[in-house]
C-alpha cells in the first residue's frame, strides 16, 4: 500500500514536470527564434530602411512604399470595418433578445472569425472586384477602374476579415457597462438611442479601441487574402493621387491603385525574388518590422483591456 | 442577458407613449439600422458562400465531379488508367484533388498532433501548475504569441527551420510536409493552449478540493478529475485547432514544397489546397476552366472549416450550459 502510493507519488511528480517541461520548452524555442529575427534585422535596420524604395531590384534599399501601403491599408479597412462592428455589436447587446435569430447572427461571427484566409481572398475576388466593381464601372462608366484588384477592395476584404475581432471587443465593452447606468438614464427620461449615445457608447470606448487595435494588427498581417487582390511585387510610385477642388490640391491615397504591402514583401522576397540569399539580411529587417509593429499593437491593446478592466471591475 | 429583458418591449412600449410621435419613428428608424448592421456577421457569411458557389458551381460544368477525382487516361492500345494527378496548366488538364487533400491532411495531421500534446501541456501549466502571478503575466504572453503573423512564421521556418531540420533528420526533399507542420503549430498550439486553459478554469473548485479532500495527489486530481471534466472543451480546441491547420495559407506555400506528391511520406515535399489556390489564382485567366477549379477548392475548403468550427461550437455552448452550477 505503502510502496504502491510512493509510485503513484513519483509518477504524478514526473507527470507535473513534463508539463513543466513541454511549457518552457516551448517558451525557450519562441525566445530562440524571436532572438533570431532580432539580431539579423536589427543590423539593417535604420532610418533609411524604413523611408527608402526598393532599389537595384529589389537588392538594395528599404520598406518605404511597403510600410505606406500597409497604413493606406490598414486605414482604409478600419474605415469600413469600425463602424459596422460597432453597430453590430450594438443591435447584438442593446436591442436584440435572446432568440433563435440572434443565436445565428453570433455563431456566424465565430464563424466568420475561422473562415480560411485564402477563402476570404476567393470571396474578394468574386465579390469586390467581379461583382460590386465590375457593375460600378458599368454603371459610371468608368472603363475599367474598380473592377480590377486594387487598393480599395483589399482593404474592404480585410475588413470583412477583422470584422468579428471588432464585433467581439465591442461586445464585451457594452457588456460591461452596469445596467445601473442606464436605468438612471432611463430614469431621466432619456430615449433608449439617447442612452445608447450619451451612456453606454462613451463608457464602451476604450474597449471599442481595444478591439480596432487588435483588427489593424491582425489586418497588417495578413498575406494570404490580398494576394491577388492587388498587393503589388514593386512599384515605382506611391499609390496616390492629387486631389484637387479648383486651384487647392491635396494628396491623397488612390484606392484604385495597386499598393505594396509589408507582410507581401516578406513573402515575395523570401520566395519568388531572384536571389533570395543575397537579400536575406533585408527579408529579416522587414520581418522584424513587421513584428515589432504587431507586437506594439497587441501589447497596446492588451494594456489598453487591463485598465479598463479594472476600471470597469471599481464600478 | 436577463437584464436586458427588463427594457423588452413591453417595458419599451409602455414608455414610448409618453413620448412624441416622431422621437418613436426616430427612435424604431435607429433600431431598424441597428438590426440590419447586426446581421453583418450573417450576411457577409451568406455572401461569402453565394460567391464561391457562384464561381465553384461553373467548375462542374467544365470539369465534371468525377474529374476532380482522377483523370482517365486510355492509353494507345485502349486500356483505361486512373490518374490522380493535379495538373490543370498541362494540355491534357487534370484536375484531381486527391493530391491537394493528402497534402492538407498530411501538413494537418502532424501539426494537430504535435499542438495537441504542447498546447493541451500548457493550458494544464496555465490553469493547474503556474502560480497567479506569473499566470497573470503568461495569458497575455500567449495572446502575443497568437499574433504573430503566419508570413513570419513562414518566412523564419524558411530561412532557419528548414535548414536545421534538414540537418537534423536528413530528409528527402529540403522543404516537406513535416516542416511546414512545425510551422503551423506554432499557430495552433496558441489555440489549444488558451482554449484549454479556459476550460480547465471553468471547472469548479469544489471538484478539486473534493478530490484532494479523498487523498488524490496533484496530477490523480489533474488527470483523472479535472482533465475528464473538461474533455468536451479540450477537444473543442483540438478541433477548431485542426481547422485552422488546414486553413492556413501562407506556411504550407512558403515551406511545404508545393509539389503535389501523393504520398504518405512526410519529409517528402506536398501541395496543399490553400497553397494552390494562392499560387495559382494571380496567373489564371478569368473563367478558364483552371479558374473555376480553383474557386471549387475554396468551395471544399470552406465546408471543410465550417463544419469544423460549428462542431467545435456546439461543443462548447453544450459545455457552457453544463457548466453554469
Amino acid at each position: 500500500m505503502e510502496l504502491k502510493k510512493r509510485k503513484q507519488d513519483i509518477a504524478g511528480t514526473i507527470s507535473l514536470s513534463v508539463v513543466r517541461l513541454m511549457f518552457f520548452f516551448l517558451v525557450v524555442v519562441l525566445i530562440l527564434l524571436l532572438s533570431k529575427i532580432f539580431i539579423e534585422g536589427v543590423s539593417v535596420l535604420s532610418l533609411n530602411f524604413l523611408i527608402d524604395e526598393p532599389r537595384n531590384n529589389m537588392t538594395e534599399g528599404g520598406i518605404g512604399p511597403a510600410i505606406f501601403g500597409t497604413i493606406a491599408v490598414t486605414l482604409l479597412m478600419v474605415l469600413f470595418t469600425v463602424p459596422l462592428g460597432v453597430f453590430s455589436a450594438i443591435y447584438l447587446n442593446e436591442y436584440a433578445k435572446d432568440t433563435f435569430f440572434t443565436r445565428i447572427i453570433r455563431t456566424s461571427i465565430n464563424n466568420l472569425a475561422g473562415v480560411p484566409s485564402i477563402v476570404f481572398g476567393l470571396f474578394g475576388l468574386g465579390f469586390f472586384i467581379l461583382f460590386i466593381g465590375k457593375n460600378l464601372d458599368n454603371i459610371l462608366e468608368t472603363g475599367l477602374l474598380f473592377g480590377q484588384p486594387a487598393l480599395l477592395w483589399a482593404s474592404a476584404t480585410l475588413a470583412v476579415l477583422v470584422l468579428p475581432i471588432v464585433i467581439v471587443s465591442t461586445l464585451e465593452a457594452l457588456n460591461s457597462v452596469p445596467k445601473s447606468h442606464r436605468d438612471a438614464s432611463y430614469g431621466l427620461g432619456a430615449t433608449k438611442w439617447q442612452t445608447i449615445k450619451n451612456v453606454v457608447l462613451p463608457q464602451a470606448r476604450p474597449g471599442i479601441l481595444t478591439g480596432t487595435i487588435l483588427a489593424i494588427s491582425r489586418g497588417a498581417g495578413e498575406t494570404a487574402p490580398i494576394l491577388f487582390l492587388g498587393a503589388a511585387f514593386f512599384l515605382p510610385n506611391l499609390p496616390v493621387a492629387d486631389l484637387c477642388i479648383g486651384d487647392y490640391c491635396i494628396t491623397i491615397v488612390n484606392p484604385t491603385e495597386q499598393f505594396m504591402y509589408l507582410a507581401y514583401h516578406i513573402f515575395i522576397m523570401a520566395t519568388q525574388s531572384s536571389n533570395p540569399t543575397q537579400t536575406l539580411p533585408l527579408q529579416y529587417g522587414s520581418t522584424l518590422v513587421l513584428i515589432v509593429l504587431t507586437f506594439l499593437l497587441n501589447i497596446t491593446a492588451i494594456v489598453f483591456r487591463y485598465r479598463f478592466r479594472k476600471i470597469l471591475g471599481r464600478l | 442577458m436577463e437584464e436586458k429583458d427588463f427594457f423588452s418591449k413591453s417595458a419599451d412600449s409602455k414608455y414610448a407613449k409618453r413620448i412624441g410621435k416622431f422621437t418613436r419613428v426616430k427612435e424604431s428608424a435607429i433600431k431598424f439600422f441597428f438590426a440590419v448592421n447586426g446581421a453583418m456577421a450573417l450576411i457577409f457569411i451568406i455572401l461569402i458562400f453565394i460567391f464561391l458557389f457562384k464561381e465553384g458551381f461553373k467548375a462542374l460544368e467544365h470539369i465534371g465531379l468525377l474529374d476532380f477525382l482522377f483523370f482517365d487516361r486510355a492509353d494507345a492500345s485502349g486500356i483505361h488508367q486512373k490518374v490522380f494527378e493535379w495538373y490543370p496548366t498541362s494540355e491534357e488538364a487534370r484536375y484531381s484533388l486527391v493530391p491537394l487533400l493528402l497534402g492538407t491532411l498530411l501538413t494537418a495531421i502532424p501539426a494537430t498532433i504535435i499542438s495537441t500534446l504542447l498546447g493541451v501541456g500548457t493550458g494544464i501549466y496555465l490553469s493547474e501548475v503556474a502560480n497567479p502571478k506569473l499566470k497573470e503575466f503568461l495569458k497575455p504572453a500567449i495572446e502575443l504569441f497568437a499574433g504573430i503573423p503566419t508570413v513570419v512564421l513562414g518566412f523564419i521556418m524558411l530561412a532557419v527551420g528548414a535548414s536545421f531540420f534538414n540537418d537534423l533528420l536528413n530528409p528527402t526533399n529540403r522543404l516537406n510536409a513535416f516542416v511546414a507542420s512545425i510551422g503551423l503549430s506554432f499557430v495552433i498550439i496558441p489555440i489549444i493552449a488558451s482554449l484549454t486553459e479556459d476550460a480547465l478554469h471553468s471547472i469548479p473548485n469544489d471538484l478539486r478540493m473534493a478530490s484532494y479532500g479523498l487523498g488524490a495527489t496533484k496530477w490523480q486530481t489533474v488527470s483523472r478529475v479535472i482533465l475528464p471534466a473538461a474533455f468536451s472543451g479540450v477537444s473543442a480546441s483540438i478541433i477548431l485547432g485542426f481547422g485552422r491547420a488546414i486553413g492556413e495559407t501562407m506556411i504550407v506555400l512558403m515551406c511545404a514544397g508545393n509539389a503535389a506528391n501523393i504520398t504518405a511520406d512526410i519529409f517528402l515535399s506536398v501541395r496543399t489546397m490553400t497553397a494552390t489556390i494562392a499560387a495559382e489564382m494571380g496567373e489564371v485567366s478569368q473563367g478558364s476552366d483552371h479558374y473555376y477549379a480553383l474557386f471549387f477548392i475554396g468551395i471544399v475548403l470552406f465546408t471543410i472549416t465550417f463544419f469544423l468550427n460549428l462542431a467545435a461550437e456546439i461543443i462548447i455552448s453544450k459545455m457552457r450550459k453544463k457548466n453554469t452550477f
